[in-house]
Order: structure tokens, then sequence, then C-alpha cells
């Protein structure tokens, strides 16, 4: 497993490529289309965190001390923006998704584009992806 | 009529020129907020540059110059609606400020236990709200005027929501979120034939077309600067003035005031009785500017031109497989709100900023609307007489590569 700041680097070297907005736009779309299903399952309210103006259904599964998620949006860019945070945080111990601070996120321009809509809640999903490795570390010690 | 010179128009318009990541910026979110024509932003500079000072009792002569300019916009702003009397404006923050006035004083005065408030089934956020927190305060009940599908409001349900309980009907000009214009003149005579006075909520309408209070016979009247060209935090509440005089006053501080002592204080006369503290001086005389604006413009032409935007915007979005238009009322002014089969309202409107056309998804501050109809939120294009049918075109053409392109797998 890399390590996250590899990770985020490898992100971040990849957006550099882009010129501008539109063919970042573009990229995370097509992440989004791309992301895996989630288990119907998990597609309920319990599951379910709500936007301003779109809807995430997060899941995360602890398996020996690192968490995996899965997840879904009635938004395709949304599910793009998840598929970006799941790059860095899928597969990686509790403890240092609860240290992360995803500085990624800054460098590729991404907030500047969602911060001022409140629209897409992207850190109500950063949020609860730690309420999850919480709940993971807690159980640990 | 003379031809609307909407080239000649948008010099006037700075901002019309900034490029959106390189691109021509494509300005459709006008019901959100317009943009400042040159002499409102000048306007501004000049004010700060020239004479700032805090008005009225100021002996010096900064401030009888900043006082004058200030006061000469009261004036500007009964023409603008035709109020009887410039007494019967008073400014305050915007159309929420307003509507949040007439609750806490008028409604607070008025309103009992089990008595009633009337709005209608589109209404903004800001004129449902206030009207809920003061049915709770007072144990009274708040109704709504329905619509029909096509966004209309159902002006044969009015008569029998009017009851000797109804205090007062609150009621949308144009409707922000599905353009529709309401028969407010109508809906008013019935209140009046009940005795039952009406607040107008006038935020969208007094961008599209001349209002005339007095002809409608609006009891209160509540608009937004910065929806009519003017800045941002100042807007205009019209009262009947024997209305005005009536009510309580709405917040205590400075200006409002006759004399003070410990033991009591008497009020100064309308409309300074319900602006307390320094106004907003500056954009108060912004929007006078923008006054001025609107009546050099030729209104009649400037109105056919946007009727002529939405015609068309409406003509081309709805021609496009997977569209469906939300608000398809036979009166409408200013807004194209629609959702598109299988394709997010956010993700198309974020497909149109990368493209420079500024456009607004979600639900628009009237979620019982969006309820209504079934749909999380819309995608809405708003326009102002400086847009043009070029943009129009670019919008549909956009609007068509978005789907293509968030929807790969429909043949297209």
């Amino acid at each position: 497993m890399k390590s996250m700041q590899v990770i985020e680097q490898e992100i971040v070297e990849d957006f550099n490529l882009f010129e501008g907005w539109e063919e970042k736009y573009q990229y995370i779309i097509e992440l989004g289309q791309k992301l895996p299903a989630l288990d119907a399952r998990y597609k309920t309210d319990a599951y379910k965190i709500k936007g301003c103006q779109s809807s995430v259904w997060l899941h995360g599964e602890e398996k020996e001390g690192r968490l995996y998620f899965s997840a879904d949006s009635d938004s395709t860019f949304v599910k793009g923006e998840i598929a970006l945070l799941m790059q860095v945080l899928s597969g990686q111990l509790a403890e240092d998704i609860l240290n992360s601070r995803l500085d990624f996120i800054d460098a590729i321009g991404l907030r500047q584009h969602i911060a001022v809509t409140r629209a897409n809640g992207l850190a109500s999903m950063i949020k609860q992806m730690k309420t999850y490795a919480l709940a993971a570390a807690n159980i640990q010690k | 009529m003379a031809e609307f010179n909407v080239n000649e128009i948008r010099k006037d318009f700075p901002i019309l020129s900034v490029k959106a990541y390189g691109k021509p910026l494509v300005y459709f979110d006008n019901a959100a907020t317009s943009q400042k024509p040159q002499p409102v932003i000048d306007s501004l500079v000049d004010y700060y540059t020239n004479y700032n000072a805090n008005i009225h009792r100021g002996v010096h002569f900064l401030s009888q110059k900043a006082s004058s300019a200030f006061d000469e916009v009261r004036e500007k702003a009964r023409a603008f609606i035709h109020a009887a009397s410039e007494r019967e404006i008073i400014f305050v923050r915007g159309t929420t400020e307003a509507i949040n006035l007439v609750a806490s004083t008028y409604g607070r005065k008025h309103l009992e236990k089990g008595d009633e408030i009337l709005i209608s089934a589109m209404e903004h956020h800001s004129n449902i709200i206030p009207w809920q927190m003061l049915c709770g305060e007072k144990g009274a009940v708040l109704k709504v005027i329905p619509m029909n599908d096509r966004g209309e409001l159902m002006l044969d349900k009015v008569e029998a929501l009017l009851s000797e309980k109804t205090k007062l009907v609150s009621l949308v000009h144009v409707s922000n979120s599905l353009g529709t214009i309401n028969p407010v003149k109508e809906v008013i005579a019935l209140a009046h034939a009940k005795g039952i006075p009406v607040l107008v909520d006038g935020a969208q309408s007094t961008a599209h077309g001349e209002v005339d209070v007095q002809d409608l016979d609006a009891d209160f009247f509540a608009f937004s600067a910065h929806k009519i060209l003017g800045p941002t935090g100042v807007g205009c509440l019209y009262g009947k003035l024997h209305l005005l005089e009536d009510m309580p006053p709405y917040q205590g501080g400075g200006e409002m005031i006759q004399t003070v002592s410990f033991d009591r204080t008497t009020y100064n006369e309308v409309p300074y009785k319900f602006e307390a503290g320094t106004p907003n001086i500056a954009d108060v005389i912004a929007l006078g500017a923008a006054f001025d604006y609107w009546s050099r413009l030729d209104r009649k032409a400037a109105g056919a031109w946007e009727q002529e935007l939405l015609t068309r915007a409406t003509t081309l979005v709805s021609g496009i497989p997977g569209v469906r238009l939300i608000g398809t009322a036979a009166q409408k002014a200013g807004v194209l709100s629609f959702v598109i089969e299988g394709v997010n309202a956010l993700d198309a409107g974020m497909y149109l900023d990368t493209k420079g056309i500024a456009v607004r998804t979600g639900h628009h501050c009237t979620e019982p609307v969006m309820l209504r109809f079934g749909i999380p939120g819309t995608l809405r294009a708003s326009f102002m007489f400086y847009n043009t049918m070029d943009e129009v075109d670019l919008l549909a053409e956009n609007l068509r590569n978005a789907i293509r392109f968030l929807q790969p797998q429909a043949a297209l």
C-alpha cells in the first residue's frame, strides 16, 4: 500500500497536466462514471450524507486496522470527488486517515470550485470517512 | 418602437466583458443578482471619495452633502414603484428584512392565537419562514394557496382560503424558481373585499417590468436593490402610510427616536421610526444611481427584449431530448427552470460553468416548490435585458453537449 502522501502527490501531478478547470471537470466526471457501484443494501438513509444539492451514500469497512470505503451519489461529479478521496484514503490505516490533511484538494484547485457552492458536501464526506476511522481506531484500542 | 440596441446597453455593464476561464462570460444568473451599470459603481466610489459622512444632524459640509444625496433617493424609490408619498418608503437591507419587518411589527401587533396568514405554494423561503416564526410565537396558522402543474397560482382557491381569521396575505409577485407572474392585483382585490391587507414580494418583479403599487393597491411591497442593478445590502419596504403609522417600531436605536429619557422614549415619525441606526448610506446612494439608470432606460423595449430572450430560450431548451421544463405558466418573466432526464442538475450546471456560462442549480430557496414537482432541484437560467440571443443559443448548444457528455450511454 502506497502512503497517502505518495498517492496525493501522484494526483497533484496528474492534475498539473490539465490546462484548466474544463479539463479537470471532465476528468473528475470520468472518475465518477467509473466509480464501482455501491452495494444496494448501503443505499439507505442510514448511510446517507445530505448535501445542499446532492446526496452521498458512504459505507466504510474495517479489515485488519485498515478502512475500505464504497460510496455513491446522485451527482457524477461528486462521485468523481469520492473516487479521488477513496484513492487516497481507502485501504489506509485508521489512524493515518484520522490524521490526514488532504492538502491535495487545495493543490489541484478543487476547493475553489466547490467551497463557494456549498453544493456537494465534500467536507461532510471527509468528516464521515474520518468518523469511520475514529470508530475503527477506538475499537483497536 | 425603436429597436432595442443590446450591444450599446452592454457597454454600460463592465463585468459583461469579463472572461471566465478564458471564455466570454455568459451571465444567466440574474434572478440571484443583477450586474451593475457603471454609474452605480461610480456612485459608490464617488461617495467614499468625495463626501463620506454620517447623515442627518451633521452641521458640516460633508454631512449636508451626504444627507441630501441620501434623502433624494427616497423620492426616486417612490417614483420607481409609483407610491403616493416618499414617506411610504422605508430603507431596509433587502426583501428579506422588509418581510421580517412587517412580520415583527404589523404581524406582532395584529396577530392573535388562531389567526391566519395566507401565502402561496411558490414562495421563496424569505416569505415563508418569517411567517412561520410569527405563527409559532402567536399560535397562529400559516395557510397556503396551491398552484397547478404549470406552476400557476390557483386563483379560484383564494376566496375560500380568506377567512375572518386571515390577518394578512403575503404573496410573491414573480416566482424566482418558476418565473410565474402572479395575478397579485386580483388577489389583492379579493383580500380587500374582506378587509385583509396584502404584502407583495417584489424581489423578482421589479427587474422585469414597471410596478405601480397604487394601481395594484398593495398594502406592503418589498424589493431588493441588488436585483435591480443596485448594490447588495439595501432594499425598500413600501407600506401605505396609515398602516406604517399604526405599526410599532422595528428596532430601537439612533435616528428612530424623537426624545429619549430613561423613563420613556417617543418615536420619530414614519419612515424614520423604522430606520434605527446609521443607515447604509453608500448603498442607498448607489441605489439612487440604479433608479436613475432605469428612468433613462426604455423600459418597454427592455421588457420586450427580455420576453424575446425567454421565448427563444424556452423554444430551444425545451426542444432538447430529455429536458422537462419546470414552470410553464402562461405569464412568465425572466426565468427558465428545467430538469434533464438522467442528468444531475449540479453536474450540468458545472459543465456550463466550464464553458463560461453562469446558471444556478438547486432548489433556489424554494424547497416546497421542488417538493410540489417531486424533484430535488432544477437548472435555472435567468435573463436580464443585457443578455443577447447569441448567449441564449450558446446555452442551448452547450446544454446539448453537457447531456451528451454526462450521458455517454445515451445515443443522441
